[in-house]
């Protein structure tokens, strides 16, 4: 089962084209993780899943059907999107923010059903917030303002979530916190995950599908284990590493370093 | 903390802060209080129960006419440009996501006053006075269409809208002096007062033309409100729960731009009210644009009704433009509201 899937899709800005031809399909009630360089079109790709950028050539398919034909409120209903440290308007509670996350289902007449309110209160229970739910946002610690966003998602009720960097900036603690959540709700709440990270370790350990995204396009996907070779770090991070089992997990483990290997 | 209560009744549904409604018929009760101590004061001196007296009878025509004729569409007019440009610069803020943003930083005000002075320097002559507000307003609407559109490039965003919307204010700014150095002299004082804000002179008509364009725009007000605070949070993900970002931001530009246009129109290039009033009504009142917007607009008439009252009545027998008190009045409780929530 497919959740997203690409044909042939093109992006570019201005002229650069980011991503060439590009064929991929993410499973469906999987956590895939994208990794990639710098500057590698992971994000681009990511914000092309959720029409937040048209292709220039292509198509993205959301469960079937292709997006463009998709309304911005009907995309809202299919999967949430959280970009690289978003900003929240002044002063506003974590209730408040959460509750942004019914906004494709709410109306003039109708902006707080009470299925608004169980969503809200069962994203914030799930996200383990209802002790900060009065809060200023501005407020919180680094690691609860990232579960306050993914709540906001988590009350968009989609069965997609899509997140780009969800860990930047929080220390390991938190960075585990959040990934931990990120698989209950895809193992508990059979959400599918999309994500980037950065870091290849984690993203071996909590993703079911991996994709490595070089020189605009997919250049390798498919099971962590079978994704995350040393010839794949060195061409796609030009980096050279050693990958061994990791000793608790068993997923790969990759150890990187630089001009020479220590005696 | 704020009592929030939910008001659920067939297809309709809302939250309903209750300490906001509760601060916002305080508001209210103040601005009718100020209104009252406007009408009572100026070089006749009348006690409040007197004015009341005064409005609900003619026996004496001379103080009917001083309170109803004089200091009772002057007072309105105030409060009512006070009122649109405070609820614009809240707008403003809401689309910059900034909060410096302003009709004044903008440009809005620039047009409108290179127009306003243009029309004062050479076509008031011909033409007299009463073309004014439609120039301005004229100068408002064409200053923020320039902007938005040399701000398009594939969309617009909140940085590009500020970056070209100060340059082509300070642009117009340099224009506005240019006329000024080149008017007839008999003008140059009228276009002054014109540029400070005054609601010097005001006679029924004025307040009641604005009101009904202001009447005009509360619709929209009202059908966008749930919309504002979402399109506060990034582009990408105000478009991610399902706004048309786009559209949503030409709309409430354009929203602004009809209040503020319209308040300069009237109340001549009052400055800082759009920037001050919403401040001080987010630091008063819970997020969420409907409470915001009402408490800016009772702020922003106090605001520009006591700076009214200073100016006319302070320098006696002078009667000063109400623009030059507003930022006189406005700071200081500003930084009073800061400083009394860092403890």
């Amino acid at each position: 089962m497919t959740s997203i899937a690409s044909r042939g899709l093109t992006l570019s800005y201005q002229r650069q084209v980011i991503i060439d031809a590009l064929d991929m399909q993410l499973p469906k009630g999987k956590i895939s993780v994208l990794i990639g360089s710098n500057g590698c079109g992971k994000s681009t790709l990511l914000k092309s899943f959720a029409r937040l950028l048209k292709p220039q050539q292509g198509s993205v398919i959301l469960n079937g059907v292709d997006i463009q034909q998709k309304s911005t409120a009907a995309v809202a209903r299919e999967l949430a999107i959280l970009p690289q440290t978003p900003t929240a308007p002044e002063g506003i509670t974590v209730r408040q923010l959460v509750a942004l996350g019914r906004y494709p289902y709410q109306s003039w007449m109708q902006q707080w059903s009470a299925e608004d309110e169980a969503m809200v209160n069962r994203a914030l229970e799930q996200t383990s917030l209802q002790a900060l739910a009065d809060r200023p946002v501005d407020a919180l610690s680094g690691g609860q303002r990232q579960r306050a966003w993914i709540a906001m998602t988590l009350a968009q009720d989609t069965g997609i979530v899509l997140l780009d960097e969800p860990t930047t900036f929080l220390d390991l603690a938190h960075q585990i916190e959040v990934l931990d959540l990120l698989r209950d709700l895809n193992r508990l709440e059979n959400k599918t995950i999309i994500m980037v990270l950065h870091d290849l370790n984690l993203a071996c350990r909590y993703a079911d599908h991996m994709v490595a995204v070089h020189e605009r396009t997919a250049f390798a996907q498919g099971r962590p284990e079978d994704v995350l070779t040393q010839a794949l770090v060195k061409t796609v991070f030009d980096l050279n590493c050693r990958i061994i089992p990791d000793p608790f997990f068993g997923t790969p483990m990759c150890i990187p370093f630089g001009r020479e290997l220590p005696q | 903390m704020d009592k929030v209560v939910t008001w659920r009744r067939g297809g309709y549904s809302r939250r309903v802060n209750l300490s906001t409604w509760l601060r916002l018929a305080a508001a209210l009760l103040l601005t009718v209080l100020v209104m009252l101590g406007s009408l009572s004061l100026g070089k006749v001196i009348l006690s409040p129960l007197e004015v009341i007296r005064i409005l609900f009878s003619t026996q004496d025509a001379s103080l009917t006419l001083i309170v109803e004729q004089l200091r009772f569409p002057r007072i309105v007019l105030a409060a009512l440009v006070g009122a649109a440009l405070s609820v614009s610069g809240l707008i403003l803020q809401s689309i910059i996501r900034n909060p410096l943003a302003s009709p004044d930083l903008l440009g809005i005000t620039s047009g409108a006053s290179a127009a306003a002075v243009l029309y004062l320097s050479f076509l008031s002559a011909t033409l007299g006075q009463q073309f004014l507000p439609l120039a301005a307003m004229l100068g408002a609407a064409l200053a923020t269409l320039a902007i938005y559109l040399l701000a398009w490039k594939q969309g617009t965003s909140p940085l590009r809208l500020v970056l070209i919307g100060v340059g082509v204010s300070a642009m117009l700014t340099a224009a506005t002096t240019f006329i000024l150095v080149f008017s007839p002299l008999t003008t140059t004082l009228s276009a002054y007062v014109w540029l400070t804000g005054s609601v010097y002179g005001a006679s029924w008509p004025e307040p009641l033309a604005l009101a009904g364009w202001l009447l005009g725009i509360c619709p929209l007000l009202v059908l966008l409100a749930r919309q504002v605070m979402v399109q506060q949070l990034d582009d990408n993900l105000a478009q991610g729960i399902g706004v048309r970002v786009q559209w949503l931001r030409a709309g409430l530009l354009l929203v602004s731009v009809a209040l503020a246009g319209a308040a300069i129109a009237w109340g001549g290039a009052i400055a800082f009210v759009g920037l001050i009033a919403p401040h001080i009504a987010k630091r008063l009142v819970a997020p969420g644009f409907a409470g915001q917007a009402v408490m800016a607009a009772l702020i922003g008439a106090n605001l520009v009704m006591l700076a009214d009252l200073v100016g006319r009545t302070l320098f006696l027998p002078l009667d000063l433009p109400a623009g030059i008190f507003v930022a006189v009045l406005g700071t200081p409780f500003f930084l009073y509201l800061l400083i009394k929530q860092r403890h």
